[in-house]
Order: structure tokens, then sequence, then C-alpha cells
């Protein structure tokens, strides 16, 4: 049996699945991050199982960029982070809710 | 054995992510996320992406796992994550939902027959001077642009984490978990 296009994308998939999944039942903004890493993941898996299905290296180009802009993400956004939890000692999103419409 | 290797890896970084995103400590979360990484490079491996399995070692499970690492000095990072979640059934709705999104969206274009390559590798190139050939040419201008954005982001890193570090770090841990004081003043 061989792994064919559909494989990778299934797997991309669900772990898309299980990073939206993780984005969206989150409370903590740290373990946030990390479920947006394993959703930048999947979709990289993807570009590079098309990438090579139809033998066009735009799709890793693509993975490529989204590793930059991952890391530059992380880097800015573990500062806020940083900030915030030093000015309010907890990454919980329900403490941060302060504005009250 | 291409099968085999796809299979392993699939099913490790399933169930990795899986603690990631699941796991109620972050040192867990964590590990288990710079593990599920390194494994996702070999996946791009077997793909034949050699130089995206090698930028996803060094950049994702080296730099920012390192990254977070260094975050985590900043956090609590052993105590467990208290949260509280009202409606999973709307969770899981959502993602599986936006797993088939996502899987009509890049298997769309796949089924069309008269689709053809724009970017193709040169004959008689390897995989990383095939996309080193592509990067300076036709992507040049966006690597630039990435270039320029990471240079953004190492500025705005530092301005953010690096303001009166000296001074209110210490005071400011101290302040949210007294507990940890009495512990160091013992």
């Amino acid at each position: 049996m061989t792994i064919g296009l559909t494989h990778y994308l299934v797997l991309s998939a669900i772990l898309f699945s299980v990073g939206l999944a993780g984005v969206l039942r989150r409370k903590n903004l740290l373990m946030l991050f990390f479920a947006t890493e394993i959703m930048l993941n999947a979709t990289n898996v993807a570009f590079a199982a098309i990438s090579v299905h139809l033998g066009d290296l735009s799709g890793q180009m693509f993975a490529l960029f989204i590793i930059a802009v991952a890391a530059s993400e992380v880097a800015v956004g573990l500062g806020l982070l940083i900030l915030i939890y030093k000015k309010y000692g907890t990454l919980d999103l329900d403490n941060l809710s302060i504005m009250k419409g | 054995m291409e099968a085999i290797a796809f299979y392993i890896f699939a099913i490790l970084i399933t169930g990795l992510f899986l603690v990631t995103a699941y796991s109620r400590n972050i040192l867990y979360a964590m590990s288990s996320l710079a593990a599920g990484m390194v494994l996702i490079s070999g996946l791009f491996f077997i793909l034949g992406a050699d130089f995206l399995g090698a930028v996803q070692l060094v950049v994702y499970s080296g730099a920012i796992m390192a990254l977070y690492a260094f975050g985590m000095m900043f956090f609590d990072a052993t105590r467990d994550v208290k949260e509280k979640n009202s409606s999973k059934y709307l969770v899981f709705l959502l993602s599986g939902f936006s797993a088939v999104m996502l899987v009509v969206i890049f298997a769309a274009p796949t089924i069309g027959s008269h689709i053809e390559p724009i970017v193709t590798a040169s004959k008689g190139l390897d995989n990383p001077h095939a996309i080193g050939a592509v990067l300076f040419t036709k992507y040049l201008i966006p690597f630039e642009v990435a270039a320029v954005m990471l240079l953004v982001a190492m500025i705005a890193g530092i301005v953010l984490a690096s303001k009166k570090m000296d001074e209110s770090l210490s005071e400011i841990y101290l302040d949210a978990d007294p507990e940890t004081e009495k512990k160091e003043q013992k």
C-alpha cells in the first residue's frame, strides 16, 4: 500500500483539528500559543505534500515563509506574554477580560 | 517501507499533539510539542522535502522551542493549569468542520485535470539546490520582506521583554504568588 497525497492531507486535517480544539478549549495564553503552533505545523505538512505531489516548489516556499512568520510571532508573542504576566500575575484568559460591556 | 514510516510518524505526532492540546502541565505540553515538531520533520524527509525538514528541525525544534523554554522561566511552569470549559461538543463540532474544510480546500485544486506546476525544479538538482535556486530568483522579494519582518520581530521582542527587567521581575513574581515567597524565605 503506497502512501499518497490523501494520507498526508488527512493527517494534516487531523493535526489541524487537534490544534483548533486546543485553541478553542484552552484558557491559558501560553497553551493557546502551543495550539497555534500545532495548527501552523499541520498546514505546513499539507503544503509540503501538495508541493511534492505536483512537482511544484511553491508549496515548500510557502511552508518556509510560514515557518518564518511563526518564528517572529513567537518572539513578539512571548514578549507580550511576559508583560502580561508581569502586570497581572496570571495568564488565564478569564481573569484578563477587563473590558466590561 | 514508506508506509510503515508514515504510519509510525503519523500516530506518534497525533498522540504527542493531543498531549500538547489536552495536558494540564505546561512542561509536559511543551516537551510533547517539541517532540512532535521533530517527528514532523521526519515526515518532510519521507516526502523528499529535505530542505524543509532541516529548516523545521533548526527553526521549530531548535529556535522556537528554545524561546518557549526561555519564556517559561518567567512563568510558573510546575503548577497545573486550571481551566474551566463550558461547551465541549461545540469545540469538537467546530474543529471537525474546519478540518473537513481544510481537506476540501487543499484537495480541490488537485482534482482538476488541467493543473500544471508553475515553479518546477530544474532537472538534475536535488531538493536543497532547487529550493535555493527558486528562493533567490522567483521568491527573492518575499524573502527580503521576511528578513525585515524577522528583524522587526527581534527588536519588538527585545523591547517588550527587557523593559525594566532588572527591577520589576522578582518583585512582581513574588507578589503574584505569596507561597513561593514563604518558601524562599525559609
